[in-house]
């Protein structure tokens, strides 16, 4: 529990008698907690501003003639407080407002989602009477009234905290949710013309503390005390959110946000919070091997014995593709695999649009650093967003971005050719360019700023210790973009944080599943760092590849062209890959592909062998965040029957007449921690020169959404309810130019396809067009463009 | 010499007695046993009047049962599938009776009175499957005047009125919805 103001003013204080020193301007409901009394309190969160709502947590103060509420006043030297232990007219004054709470709150505590874990349920015991004097009928509402899609509200239990409303106003910045009315009457509600879209909304579920916002996945699906409870983290994005998973009868009932104040305090995002159900459908629980062209279920060691004839008749002609949602440890289990069963360094975790230029900047500047943290972010001068968009691609970013924005006024600059709603809520400076033309505007900031709006004070801030360069992964998309942010970098002395999309990617950086890289950021170039693999690994540092082997691009389109001997595929999507169709094919004219899938997919319709794998409730694991931080996380079902992806190659290997060890999570752990850190040279800084931006139609402009179509959201409709409106954005000026008014519908044609949807003006730079990339009837993908590159935008539908 | 007659009178008169007073005995299996109106035999889950199920699928009969005999999984109504008024209805439920102490602690915990027992005590089986009963096991009959579920509820009634006890019976397009 923090002490509000960071100061070493103490001041003298007495509660309940005890006294205490206690910074200056400390609430005197937090100083009782030191003493562990724990004044009742419903409205009091330590992350929102008091606003004294409940008016719960009378207490007295001697001088004072009535009770005042702890939560809301700061203790002055001197002052005598009693609460409710020592002080009857506190106990008293409770007991009242408990009365008056309950008045009109309905008895319907057995059937509430919230009975159980309800503070409005425990303070009744603790601070209330038995008796209430209200024998008149209650007074009623309709219910439940959906908030959104995924919230209930059920308005007469409603104490009318404002808790919810100041979540939404003061930390999501989606100030949608608002106290309407007057008196009994006062009840939460939303404007009819603004849902409350929030990504963040699934937060007013767990911090209301009565069970006025019910979830409508969860709602009777069970009580607390039903429930088995594991500390985990999420596995849907780079962000690493500590989660508490709730599961009953052997399926996850649902998830909380849970502490931790170096990384995600006490939030989380709906993705996150809703989006499990995936876990559990349509799952392959057995072997297959594909027989007359068809996947026929296989016992293990008739699989296994199938995938390593595969595998072994390629050997020398082998790639490995893991995809970015696995675990270090598993990462670690492939890249081993890889170098060790296969003798291949063709192995490249990014099933995502990358090129080499961003292989080269990861290893140089990223992998084996701890980058800056959270709480870096808090502290900086600036930050600087380069192809980045932190809520939708890491919301716990934008809401500690969004924190010190409203704090202190922290600087956020975004250089970006679209100003976003994220940008619009840390109240960030947009640093407008043109799409595809990011390396020449970091070049410039590096050169002192340059034709970058406002590039002098921007150039100057980034020099300013303490500066911090967030980068996304979307910057593999600029031509001479990694290099250039490196350079930036150089020149100015800031830190990068990279901020890739997926929960996997920096850990399978760190093991390094990505070729010319060997764990713990060794480059493979490097003869000391083979050694050192090669002692660990048990092997004779002569049979590592010495050479550093393809990346994804290149394995994709060896294996389109049916130059690839053997292809080991963990958990991806080919609609992610930067040529889906390139992809597609590869998988259909690899000699052979041994997928390792927790779930049904296209791999897994290409491929020769599939082993099935655990997903994160039936191992346990760890992620590394953007930060560099490692979040592991517990196994929610102990006796899952599922293997890890690393245990099954483990066994892939020892069906091979190889070995890299038992394949556990703790041993892969134990074994990827006994490299320690490396101290030799990295490789070399890339230094790509920014390319010519392209010149023609308007230029494409696009991110993945929070919530899309992503095959993790599948299952998911409440969820599915509060996506953003698919709108293709243009300027004014673009609009005149192309004929088109708000709302109406416009065709975006790439050299493959088109996409039709409807238009909005925002602020965005001229000739160019946002679109959201893999959002409903809106996949980006099927354009056959490259963002950055023009695209032909025509009014009406296709 | 004692006398031997009259205590051998006596005991007889106690067994000429006997022959004239009402027969205790009770003839089990050949003829059934009655037991006492409130005995605690086997559960039923009750239906209102239109033949909707009374359960609610809310689980407290599960929590209030000392020998974790019952298992209840609650399930979600919809417009074209409904069982009982309201939002929930439950769509798996058990009870296992090598397990049920016959406390009745679950009669009482019902909120809706879907859940009481019955007089019957013939539980006794050969296989410990047979004697997990499921739902249609311990659904009460449909008696005339009911529509099987699923089915919508009367016309022009809320679940509150069910409850306030103002659905006397199924009406006409209540039948046929069910099959």
């Amino acid at each position: 529990m923090t002490l509000a103001p960071e100061t070493s003013d103490l001041i003298s204080v007495e509660i309940d008698g005890v006294e205490m020193n206690v910074p200056k301007g400390t609430l005197i409901i937090r100083a009782a907690e030191l003493i562990g009394t724990e004044v009742p309190r419903f409205c009091d969160h330590p992350l929102l501003s008091p606003v004294a709502a409940c008016r719960m947590c009378l207490v007295e103060i001697e001088g004072n003639p009535k009770p005042q509420p702890a939560c809301a006043i700061e203790l002055t030297p001197g002052m005598k407080v009693r609460t409710q232990r020592s002080s009857e007219v506190a106990e008293k004054a409770q007991q009242g407002v408990m009365e008056f709470l309950l008045a009109n709150h309905p008895l319907d505590c057995p059937v509430c989602d919230k009975g159980g874990e309800c503070p409005l349920q425990n303070q009744a015991m603790s601070a209330g009477r038995a008796e209430s004097r209200f024998d008149i009928p209650k007074r009623t509402f309709d219910k439940p009234v959906p908030i959104n899609s995924e919230i209930l509200l059920d308005r007469e239990r409603c104490v009318s905290c404002a808790r919810c409303t100041r979540f939404a106003d003061q930390i999501a910045g989606d100030p949608k949710l608002e106290l309407l009315e007057r008196g009994a009457k006062q009840q939460v509600g939303v404007a009819n013309d603004e849902p409350f879209d929030s990504y963040f909304s699934g937060n007013t579920i767990q911090i209301c503390p009565v069970g006025a916002l019910t979830s409508s996945s969860y709602r009777f699906r069970s009580r607390p005390f039903d429930l088995v409870s594991t500390p985990t983290t999420c596995e849907h994005c780079a962000s690493g959110c500590s989660l508490r998973t709730d599961a009953r009868r052997g399926e996850v009932t649902r998830r909380l946000a849970w502490h931790d104040s170096d990384v995600n305090e006490d939030w989380n995002c709906d993705k996150g919070r809703f989006a499990f159900t995936y876990l559990s459908q349509d799952r392959i629980t057995s072997p297959m091997i594909r027989e007359n062209g068809e996947l026929r279920v296989a016992s293990w060691p008739e699989a296994l014995d199938v995938a390593a004839r595969g595998l072994r008749s390629a050997q020398g002609s082998t790639a490995v593709l893991t995809g970015g949602r696995i675990t270090m440890e598993d990462a670690y289990a492939y890249a081993k695999f890889a170098r060790v069963v296969l003798g291949t360094d063709d192995i490249d975790f990014r099933a995502r649009r990358s090129s080499s230029e961003e292989a080269a900047f990861l290893r140089s500047s990223i992998a084996g650093d701890c980058g800056p943290t959270y709480a870096d972010l808090d502290k900086a001068p600036v930050v600087l967003l380069v192809a980045f968009e932190p809520e939708d691609e890491s919301p716990i970013v934008l809401l500690r971005l969004r924190a010190a924005s409203l704090r202190r006024g922290l600087r956020v600059v975004a250089l970006s050719p679209i100003a976003s709603r994220g940008l619009e809520k840390i109240r960030g400076e947009w640093a407008a360019i043109a799409p595809g033309a990011d390396a020449n505007a970091l070049h410039a900031l590096a050169q002192g700023g340059g034709d970058v709006p406002n590039g002098a004070s921007i150039a100057q801030a980034l020099r300013q210790p303490g500066a911090v360069i967030l980068v996304g992964e979307r910057i593999a998309d600029v031509s001479g973009g990694p290099s250039a942010v490196a350079a930036l970098a150089a020149a100015t002395g800031a830190r990068i944080g990279w901020v890739p999309r997926r929960a996997g990617e920096r850990g399978a950086l760190e093991a390094g599943a990505l070729s010319g890289l060997l764990p713990g950021g060794r480059p493979l170039d490097d003869a000391n760092a083979r050694a050192q693999v090669a002692q660990v690994w048990g092997v004779d540092v002569a049979d590592l590849p010495i050479s550093a082997g393809r990346e994804a691009a290149a394995v994709v389109s060896s294996a389109a062209a049916g130059g690839l001997g053997a292809l080991v595929v963990g958990g991806l999507e080919p609609r992610d890959a930067a040529q889906p169709a390139a992809m597609r094919r590869a998988l259909d004219n690899a000699g052979f592909v041994v997928s390792l899938e927790t779930r049904r997919t296209e791999v897994t319709d290409h491929a020769d062998v599939v082993l099935p794998v655990a997903v994160v409730t039936e191992k346990s694991g760890t992620f590394i965040d953007w930060e560099g931080r490692r979040r592991p996380f517990a196994r929610v079902f102990g006796d899952a029957l599922m293997m890890s992806d690393g245990r099954v190659l483990a066994m892939l290997a020892e069906a091979m007449d190889s070995s890299i060890g038992r394949g556990d999570v703790k041993s892969l752990r134990t074994e990827l921690d006994s490299f320690g850190p490396w101290t030799g040279a990295r490789s070399a800084v890339p230094s790509d020169s920014a390319a010519v931006v392209q010149t023609g139609g308007p230029h494409l402009v696009t991110w993945r959404l929070l919530l899309d179509e992503a095959a993790m959201q599948e299952g998911e409709p409440n969820l599915a309810g509060t996506r953003r409106r698919t709108v293709a954005v243009v300027s004014a000026a673009t609009a005149a130019s192309l004929g088109v008014a708000a709302g109406q519908q416009v065709t975006v044609t790439g050299p493959a396809g088109s996409v039709s949807v409807p238009v909005d003006i925002g602020s965005i730079v001229d000739n160019a067009v946002w679109l959201p990339s893999n959002a409903a009837d809106c996949a980006i993908a099927s354009l056959g463009v490259a963002p950055g590159q023009p695209v032909r935008v025509s009014g009406g539908a296709a | 010499m004692p006398d031997l007659v009259s205590p051998a009178a006596r005991g007889f008169g106690v067994t000429f007695r006997t022959m004239f007073k009402k027969v205790v005995t009770e003839q089990y299996p050949e003829s059934g046993a009655q037991s006492k109106p409130r005995y605690h035999g086997r559960h039923q889950l009750n239906r209102w009047a239109d033949g909707l199920e009374k359960c609610v699928g809310c689980e407290l009969c599960a929590w209030a049962c000392p020998a974790d005999a019952i298992l209840v999984q609650g399930g979600d109504n919809s417009e074209g599938e409904r069982f009982s008024p309201g939002e929930r209805y439950g769509r798996v439920y058990q009870i296992n009776y090598l397990r049920c102490i016959f406390c009745g602690l679950c009669i009482e915990a019902c909120p809706t009175r879907a859940l009481t027992m019955t007089n019957d005590y013939e539980l006794a089986d050969h296989t410990r499957d047979s004697l997990i009963y499921e739902k249609q096991d311990l659904l009460a009959p449909l008696l005339p005047g009911m529509a099987k579920p699923p089915h919508a509820m009367v016309p022009g009634t809320t679940e509150s009125d069910y409850y306030a006890g103002n659905v006397a019976g199924a009406v006409p397009e209540q039948f046929g919805q069910g099959e």
